[in-house]
């Protein structure tokens, strides 16, 4: 184990990948005092004299958008913005994920058959449409989005706990802590729940990097995140008629999607070959 | 495989796409939002929306039009559009076709692009090409697709006019919309392909091949790419379905005709039957592309049995 931490350690990617997800986090939570400019802020400046937007470099870092507003200041406030939404979904995914697993897992029988059946009729679910449905007649705004995709993406935890909680509860201290006379909800939260763990962790990471994923094409597809709340789906769905003139609004946003969610993935994979 | 389990599957997909039918029914009526309303039009008068309301059958109670929306599905009858005022079926198999088009291509290039990587990263495992093959899957993997599809457009529709910005017609149309997905979806075939193929490599009968002296293309091709390639037919199998209502993003992207852009023109305006209709259509998509998954385990795998 203490070996497999520190191959861990050393691998580039790993620390990469560590490295950006920190930056993502900190530009979440000081976005006030990492982005030079008030996101919502339409610079006279920042635009040209036809009304273009600026391409990057000078002021504008990254350039500014068709309203003039600073591109990059707008970027660092949609981490928070894809922050927010992925650990608000991510999270309520987990808890009813883990929640059905455990109860599903631990009175296998009936119960269980039915989880596995109802996770099939989820998988049948074309998950993008639904989210897409109900965000848009819903009128979304940010807890709505968060909510939505949990809705559609809590099988997959509930799945993997389910198999895990089957294996563990014919292991001997579950026997033990029956004999002693157990219930059956101490035994799942005080015996089962703590062996679980690194699978949390593990989906907890893969999870936020499809979540980020899934907000940022809802917002692209204008049933996320509203304007004016800066998000990176939403700064391309502004831009997206203007493409040809003004490709840094495509591929700054883009990039910072990309790059959360590759750090994401590369760090649930990483820690599951750990715990694996 | 016998008739009896086909069968036997045939109906479990059945109460799969009657369990779909029932929550996205159900879902979509208890939603805080009149179709009537929007229909009739926002200056509308009480009189009128109550009038299209009767003449849309909402005013008969939820359980009453569940009943009679099933029966339709029994005959085949998907319903009426509240805005188009056409059949549903009709508007779906009209964009059928490009959508199945598109779903096809884009898992022919994903194939195309993951497998070959794939399996030069296994080859070549915890080498140079293995390092980059699992970078450029993984950074694949994490890229969304509208970006990755407009860029692709700017660079190639705009920059360098190779293919056309966007539209439906030619087979240049329909070399980026497919590149698009067989990038981002290549990325997860060459991940599987790498883990499952170095897990044949290592076993004995692999060894035993390269031991009595077979060239390494021959053990490659001959002994360890089919076993390697099993898992792959399962996940084209479930790609099929995936794919089917997945590429709403896609077609939203490059102006492609099919049942993604129908259903997302339905949503905006809550077009609730259209958008049940699709939703059924890729469900049974999804159950179709598996159970053809797993006809294909069998014919490529004769120690798969299914009883």
């Amino acid at each position: 184990m203490r070996q497999r931490w520190r191959k861990l350690l050393s691998d580039p990617w790993f620390l990469a990948a560590l490295a950006v997800a920190i930056a993502v986090v900190v530009m979440a939570l000081l976005a006030p005092l990492v982005a030079p400019y008030d996101p919502a802020q339409q610079f006279p400046e920042g635009i040209t004299a036809d009304g273009q937007p600026l391409p990057p470099g000078g002021k504008f870092v990254l350039g500014t958008d068709l309203l003039g507003r600073d591109l990059f200041s707008r970027i660092v406030w949609g981490a928070r913005t894809s922050l927010i939404v992925g650990v608000l979904a991510n999270g309520v995914a987990l808890a009813i994920g883990t929640l059905i697993g455990l109860i599903a897992g631990y009175f296998h029988g009936w119960i269980g058959g039915l989880l596995m059946r109802f996770t099939d009729v989820m998988t049948a679910f074309p998950a993008l449409l639904l989210a897409i449905a109900l965000a848009a007649i819903l009128k979304p705004s940010i807890w709505i989005v968060a909510l939505v995709i949990a809705l559609v993406s809590w099988v997959q935890v509930a799945r993997v706990i389910y198999a895990q909680t089957l294996a563990l509860s014919r292991r001997e201290f579950v026997e033990a802590a029956v004999a002693l006379g157990a219930t059956p909800w101490r035994i799942m939260v005080q015996h089962l729940l703590p062996h679980l763990a690194p699978s949390l962790v593990v989906w907890g990471s893969l999870g936020l990097a499809s979540t980020v994923l899934l907000e940022a094409a809802l917002s692209f597809l204008g049933v996320g995140v509203q304007p004016p709340t800066p998000s990176w789906g939403g700064i391309i769905n502004e831009s997206q008629s203007y493409f040809t003139q003004a490709p840094w609004l495509v591929a700054f946003p883009g990039l910072a999607i990309l790059l959360t969610a590759w750090a994401f993935n590369v760090l649930g994979d990483s820690l599951r070959e750990v715990w694996g | 495989m016998t008739i009896r389990y086909f069968l036997g599957r045939l109906f479990q997909g059945g109460l799969v796409l009657l369990a779909v039918a029932t929550i996205t029914f159900g879902l979509l009526y208890l939603l805080p939002a009149d179709p009537a309303r929007l229909v009739a039009g926002r200056s509308a008068s009480p009189e009128s929306v109550a009038m299209v309301r009767k003449e849309l059958g909402l005013d008969r109670p939820l359980y009453e039009r569940y009943v009679r929306y099933l029966g339709g599905l029994l005959r085949g009858d998907l319903g009426r559009s509240y805005m188009q005022r056409t059949e549903v079926r009709e508007l779906i198999l009209s964009r059928l076709a490009p959508t199945l088009q598109l779903t096809l291509l884009g898992i022919f290039a994903e194939l195309a692009i993951g497998l070959p990587l794939g399996i030069l990263a296994a080859v070549s495992s915890g080498r140079i090409w293995d390092r980059l093959v699992t970078v450029w899957a993984f950074a694949m993997v994490a890229a969304p697709q509208f970006a990755l599809g407009l860029l692709l457009l700017y660079t190639f529709g705009y920059l360098w006019p190779i293919f056309p910005l966007g539209g439906y017609g030619s087979w240049q149309h329909a070399v980026l919309p497919a590149l698009t997905l067989g990038l981002t979806g290549g990325g997860w075939y060459a991940r599987m392909a790498r883990s499952s193929l170095r897990e044949v490599l290592a076993t004995d009968y692999v060894r035993t091949a390269k031991a009595k002296g077979l060239s390494p293309w021959v053990v490659l091709g001959k002994h360890a790419l089919r076993p390697a390639l099993l898992p792959i037919v399962a996940m084209v199998g479930a790609d099929l379905g995936v794919f089917m209502g997945g590429v709403v993003v896609v077609e939203a992207v490059f102006g492609w005709p099919g049942i993604g852009q129908l259903a997302w023109q339905a949503i905006q305006q809550v077009d609730i039957p259209i958008v049940l209709g699709v939703v059924l259509v890729t469900a049974a998509s999804v159950v179709v592309g598996n159970l053809l998954a797993d006809l294909m385990y069998t014919v490529l795998d004769p120690r798969v049995r299914y009883t």
